[in-house]
Order: C-alpha cells, then structure tokens, then sequence
C-alpha cells in the first residue's frame, strides 16, 4: 500500500488512464462545457502567439514583401537603446504602483469590512473608477494634475503644500500615474474584501485572548489568511503595470498631446510605435515577445517568493 | 439531473461548433473577398480616412458620389494606420485613402499606395493648379502618389488688446529681429511668483521646429527626403532660441501648465481672454476664432527668416489610391472631382451660404488648388470686420512662400525623432546640441532601414 501510494505511474499508465476517463459520459460532458474556451483560446489566443512568434524571425511590415531574418530583431532588441529606456521606465513605475495599489486596496477593503450595512454603498463608489474608459482616465489625468491650475495641487495648496508639475516634471510623472491608477483599485477592494469575510472570527478572538493588538491581530491573522487573495492581486497588477498603455498614450503620445518624453516612454507605446507608426511589425513581435519573456521572470519570481508568504489553508506550509 | 446536464454539455458543444461553423464561413468569405469583390462591396467605393465631415465634405462628397456613379462606403474616422494595416493585411483595402501628406512618402516607400501617373494621365488631371509644395510633398523619387486636398498655412496671431495694453510695438513680433521678439515676450506675459497667467509670445513647441529651424536657414531634411539635417548648427541655433523664449516666460513646466488651461475652441479661447500675447498657428483657427469669438481684435503677421523674408510652414492632407483597390478607376474620379475648382467653389458657396443664414462669420476655405483658393476669396468671401479681414489677406499672402517636410521613406521615425528631441530640451534632460545629435542618429537610422 504505502509502495503504491509512492511510486509515480508511468507515462503509459497514465495516458491509458485519461483515454479511459472517455468512457465516462461526465468526461465528455466536461469537455464539452470547456469547448467553448478551449476554441476561443486556440483562436483568439493561442494562434496569434504562436504567429507572432515566427513574424519576430521576419521583417514583416505588413505593406511590403516579407524575409526571414533570423534572430536580427532579438539583437537589435538588445542593442537598442530606446528598449533599454522604455522598459527601466516600465519596471520603475511596476515597482511603484504594484505596492502602492495593493496597500491602499486593502485598506480600503479593511475598513469597508468594518462599516457594516452601509458597505455595499462604499464598494460600488470605489468600483466606480474602474469602469471609466482608460482615455478618459488619460484626459482626467491632464486636467486633474495640471501643476497651477488642477484639482490635486489646489487641494495641496490649501494644506500649505506647493504641488509640483506632476504630468510635465519627469521627476513626478512616474508617482502621478501611479495616484491615477491607484485610484481604479475597485476590482481589487472587492476580491480583498471577499477574501477578509472567509477569515475565521475564532481565530481573532483567540489572539485577542492572547493580548494581541489590533495591528497583531492583522499582521498575524489577517494578513496570511488572505495572502493567497494577495499574491492573486500582486500577479495580475504586476502583469497589468508592465503592459501599461493607454491612460499614457493618451496623455502624451496622442497626435494632439505630442509630449512624451523618456520618463513618459513605456514598453508597450514604443511596441506599438514599432507596430503601427513605423511598420516594423517583425521587430514589434520580437518586442512583445521580450515583454513576454520580462512577465514570465517577474511572475516566476513571484511565485517562488509567495512558497514562502502564502498560505492556502489545508495544505502545510512551507 | 444527469439528464439535464448531458443536455447542457450537448447544447455547448453545439453552440461551439456553430461558432467554429461561422467563423470559417467569414473565412471563406474574406478569402472569396481577397480574389475579387463581394456583392457587398463590388458596387460601393470605399474610402478610409475621409468620414462624413462638416459642410465642406458633405457638399463635395454629394458632388463626386455623382461623378464616380457608386454608392460611397465612408466610416466616420479620421486615417487610422493600424486600421489601414489590417486592411492590407486581410487582402481588403480600401479604394482610397485620405490621410495626412507627412505619411504619404512612407507609404509609396514601402509600396503600399499606387503610383497616379496613369490616373493623372486618363483623367487629364491639372496637377498645375495645385500648391507647388502641397505635390512636392506627394511626389515621392519623382512619382506622384496623392492629390492634395486641403493646405495649412501658419501666420503669427497676435492679440492687439494684449499688444496695446503692454505698449509692445507690433514690429517686435519678428523672427528676424530675434531680440526684439524676445523682448516682446517677456514685456507681454505675466508671471507672478513662477505662475503663468498670459503667455507674451509661444513658439509652438514642438510642434514647429520646422518652422524655427527654417528661419534659422536650414531645412531638417532634404528635398529627396533621405538626408536629415537636424544637428545642423543652424537647427541647434533655432531650438536653443525657440526654447530661450518659454525659459523668459516663466520656463516649459509653467508655461505649458498654463498653456493646458486654454479653452481653445471655446467662447472663452485664449484670445477672448487675452491669455496670449502672439503665436504662429494655422489658418483654420481664424475660422474658429471667427466662429466662436469674432468680436476680437487681431492682426495676422507672416513669419520671417533672419533675413526678413517671408516663410511659410505648410501641411495637409491627401488623396491617394492603396495598392490592390478594386475601383482605382472610380477612386481617381474622386479624386480629381473632389480637388477641382468647380467642386470646391460649390462647397465653398455653401458655407458662405450656411454661415450667412446662421449669421456667423465665413473666413473662406484653404485648398490645395491655387486656381480654386483665388476663385474662392475672389466669389464668396464678405467682409467680416477689418481685422478678421486683413488676417484673411495676410493668409493668402503668405501661401506663396510655402515650404514644407519632403516625403521620406521614414517620415514617421523622422518626425517622432525631432519632435522627442525637442521634448527632452523642454523637459531639461538634454541641450539642444545632445538632444539634435541624438535625433539626427535616429533618423538616420531608421532612413538606412528604410532605403
């Protein structure tokens, strides 16, 4: 029993098994009900990955004749200097906003916990801005961080503080696109908040028993119940940052708005110049494929660290 | 219950294969589509860029629908690249493009628009009575590949309220006397404790490098469009002037703060409250001013080289026929009903016409065609105030001294490396010297890549 339990089946014996999970109508029926992603993911997904992986090997421009080109793109990747300036910027403002977001998201959700009926109130008003179109945000943004005239140095200015010129300084660029996507921390709130309700209240009350104070109560108790809904919020918000893209077009690459500098220069708009200024589709897709690359290290990287700080209940931690 | 999940997963899976059904069905379509028109489309001449537009358009569109005998399929939308792209991409372009005369060397580069020369050549198109330098800039290796349609030309507007309130002689507002223009500037703005709240003199940075470097003496790329010459003494000279003028008016970070506040199409636009001083813009916005606030007082100056000649920056947009159209008969037809005199007249009387019964003010319409532009001032315009109507003199004045940006096989890199050269001296991170050097590689660079 316990030699059964600890050798591993072989390749065939498991691909025999899954074919014989086919005999089982629930088998089909499983499938069935996931055809409908599975098609869309092959198509929609899947299917132009895979093409814009061969296209990075190419100088394709769409207008003009293709040849293959070799890994030509993937070097002047690395030599080009303008990639080098756009992803320190890109990972810079990653660095920031990540932490920033998910710190105020459950605070947020920390103190909707607490405020009772009129919670449900609370949570539309902050999902609010998560609906709002990202060119508006972007068009907000201006207006809103105008160094003399906007709403943010007005406020500071009543407090006796002389904001600075946020969206012209590039010392503040970086810091007011993150206040600006912080404040679409919504969808966040809500999955912070769900996950604050399924936190055993025995638990608190065995720590308060124990004299622990309210921040030990959320540091010791709170914080690695939810770790798992945190890790889920650091990942996403992580992959969202290093794709950011068109609150910043909008704002200063757009035809009318032609003020972007290097400190307003991410990953994703210079692709996309690349893309659809320039033509160079070929070395777009060797450009995306770098992003992709950069993800996939981030998130690893995460994942490794999470073995550490998260905890799914039921299993033993690590 | 088991039954009625088999039923789900059944009507899923249905549902799938249905989805799968139809999107190979759109295939199929689009590959029927890539070997010949579909009934859909085989009468209708499709046109990217050019969408239902204000009276203007809609006057001369009604007139060349005629003319081409089709119905016009026309999606509001200014030109889109992206959009184009994947047009060309799914073997379905469009008959026509509208779209700006800068991108038109790209394109013809990369073999993407067709060569008119057989289109002017069957429909005996005039190409005379267009702007020299509006088909300059459509030429590209000495083949044209567009037909200009509208022609921006740039004088310095200046505010006379601003103007006899600070006692700054209208004179001053020269580029040939640069410290006299300097002076002007700081006299006519307003900064108190760093704040900006009226802007003596704004060069339009970045937008109009071109303009400075030109006054300066250089043109930033060369008339084949393959030479750029953006580190040029003479260019660096310009910006690090240019540049010198918002540092006087309070520096970038205020000045364009205060500048982002302008109401700029409104009742209460920047003139009407005397937050400007003077500035070279572009002819349609007497229209506007016109339009929203024809009770001000204004005077249009010409833009001057340091040798006191007249210059013009002049842009536009353009017709051109994509490389695979499928009525490029019909497209050249449009094209040459949409630029000729007789059709720009009707639309022209239109306006007048509209503007009269709204009673608002008709500051005429700036064309590609020269021949049209004089018959246009000549038969429709009416006098609207002295000073709207000297500052409509002043424009047609200044048409003949037109330069412009020659089309270049990397327009689009060009321009996106001079205008971030410009950002990054706004922004203090480099000076006008490293900022000019480092564009100069770039274009450099992407006109090798793409020659």
């Amino acid at each position: 029993m316990a030699t059964a339990a600890t050798t591993a089946p072989g390749p065939l014996v498991r691909a025999r098994r899954w074919a014989s999970g086919f005999r089982s109508r629930e088998t089909w029926a499983a499938y069935a009900f996931l055809s409908p992603w599975v098609f869309g993911f092959v198509v929609f997904t899947a299917g132009p990955m895979i093409a814009s992986l061969v296209l990075s090997f190419t100088d394709y421009s769409v207008i003009s004749a293709t040849h293959w080109v070799g890994f030509d793109n993937y070097s002047h990747l690395v030599h080009d200097p303008k990639v080098a300036t756009a992803m320190k910027t890109t990972l810079i403002y990653t660095a920031m906003v990540v932490p920033a977001h998910v710190i105020l998201a459950l605070g947020l959700a920390v103190l909707l916990a607490r405020v009772g009926k009129i919670a449900g109130f609370f949570r539309v008003v902050f999902f609010l801005p998560t609906m709002t179109p990202a060119v508006a945000v972007g068009v907000l943004y201006l207006i809103l961080f105008n160094g003399d005239y906007g709403l943010v140095n007005n406020v500071l200015g009543h407090l006796g503080i002389h904001g600075p010129y946020w969206e012209i300084d590039p010392n503040w660029v970086k810091p007011s696109l993150v206040i600006m996507q912080v404040w679409k921390v919504g969808a966040s709130v809500i999955i912070f908040l769900a996950a604050l309700m399924t936190v055993p209240q025995h638990l608190y009350e065995a720590s308060a028993m124990d004299g622990a104070s309210a921040w030990r109560r959320f540091r010791d108790v709170t914080v690695p119940m939810i770790s798992p809904a945190i890790f889920f919020i650091v990942i996403i918000n992580t992959i969202a940052a290093l794709q950011t893209f068109d609150e910043v077009y909008t704002a200063y690459f757009n035809a009318n708005t032609p003020f972007g500098t290097d400190a307003t220069l991410f990953y994703s708009i210079y692709l996309f110049q690349q893309a659809f200024t320039y033509f160079h589709l070929g070395y777009a897709s060797a450009l995306a494929w770098g992003l992709f690359l950069v993800v996939m290290i981030v998130t690893a990287i995460q994942i490794v660290g999470s073995r550490r700080f998260v905890y799914y209940e039921g299993s033993a931690r690590k | 219950m088991p039954g009625r999940r088999k039923g789900l997963a059944a009507l899923t899976a249905i549902v799938t294969v249905a989805v799968m059904a139809i999107t190979a069905s759109f295939a199929s379509a689009h590959n029927n589509k890539a070997g010949g028109a579909t009934a859909s489309t085989a009468d209708s001449l499709t046109i990217m860029g050019f969408g239902k537009g204000d009276d203007v358009a809609q006057s001369r569109t009604a007139i060349a629908t005629k003319a081409v005998g089709m119905s016009i399929d026309n999606p509001n939308g200014s030109f889109n690249d992206q959009q184009f792209l994947a047009a060309v991409a799914s073997g379905n372009p469009p008959d026509l493009i509208y779209l700006d005369r800068a991108k038109l060397g790209t394109y013809a580069a990369k073999g993407a628009v067709q060569p008119l020369t057989s289109c002017i050549k069957s429909q005996k198109i005039n190409m005379k009575q267009y702007r020299i330098p509006a088909v300059n800039q459509v030429t590209y290796k000495g083949v044209v590949y567009g037909i200009p349609e509208f022609y921006d030309v740039r004088t310095i507007l200046i505010d006379n309220k601003v103007l006899d309130q600070t006692h700054t002689p209208i004179g001053w507002l020269n580029p040939a006397k640069p410290d006299k223009l300097l002076q002007a500037a700081k006299q006519m703005a307003i900064v108190q404790n760093g704040k900006v709240t009226r802007i003596g003199f704004d060069p339009k940075l970045p937008e109009f490098f071109p303009l400075w470097a030109k006054a300066y003496g250089v043109d930033i790329l060369s008339k084949d469009g393959l030479t750029p010459h953006l580190n040029d003494p003479r260019a660096v000279k310009a910006l690090t002037y240019a540049i010198s003028l918002i540092d006087a008016q309070g520096g970038w970070k205020a000045f364009k703060s205060f500048r982002d506040t302008w109401d700029f199409f409104g009742s209460d636009n920047q003139v009407a409250k005397n937050q400007v001083g003077a500035w070279p813009m572009e002819q349609w916005y007497y229209n506007v001013l016109a339009g929203s606030s024809p009770q001000v007082h204004i005077t249009a100056l010409q833009f001057r080289n340091l040798k006191n000649q007249t210059i013009n920056y002049e842009t536009g947009s353009a017709w051109a026929i994509p490389k695979g159209a499928k009525h490029p008969q019909a497209a050249c037809t449009w094209m040459k009903t949409m630029t000729s005199v007789s059709t720009w007249m009707a639309a022209a009387k239109n306006r007048a016409k509209i503007r009269k019964a709204s009673n608002q003010p008709y500051t005429g319409i700036s064309t590609g065609n020269a021949v049209a532009d004089q018959a246009i001032y000549k038969q429709t315009y009416s006098s609207i105030n002295p000073f709207f109507d000297e500052a409509v003199k002043k424009v047609l004045d200044v048409q003949r001294y037109s330069f412009n940006i020659p089309a270049s096989p990397a327009g689009a890199e060009f321009q996106q490396a001079w205008t971030d050269a410009v950002n990054r001296v706004l922004a203090s991170q480099q000076t006008p010297k490293q900022a000019l050097d480092q564009a100069q590689k770039e274009a450099v660079a992407a006109i090798k890549a793409a020659t």
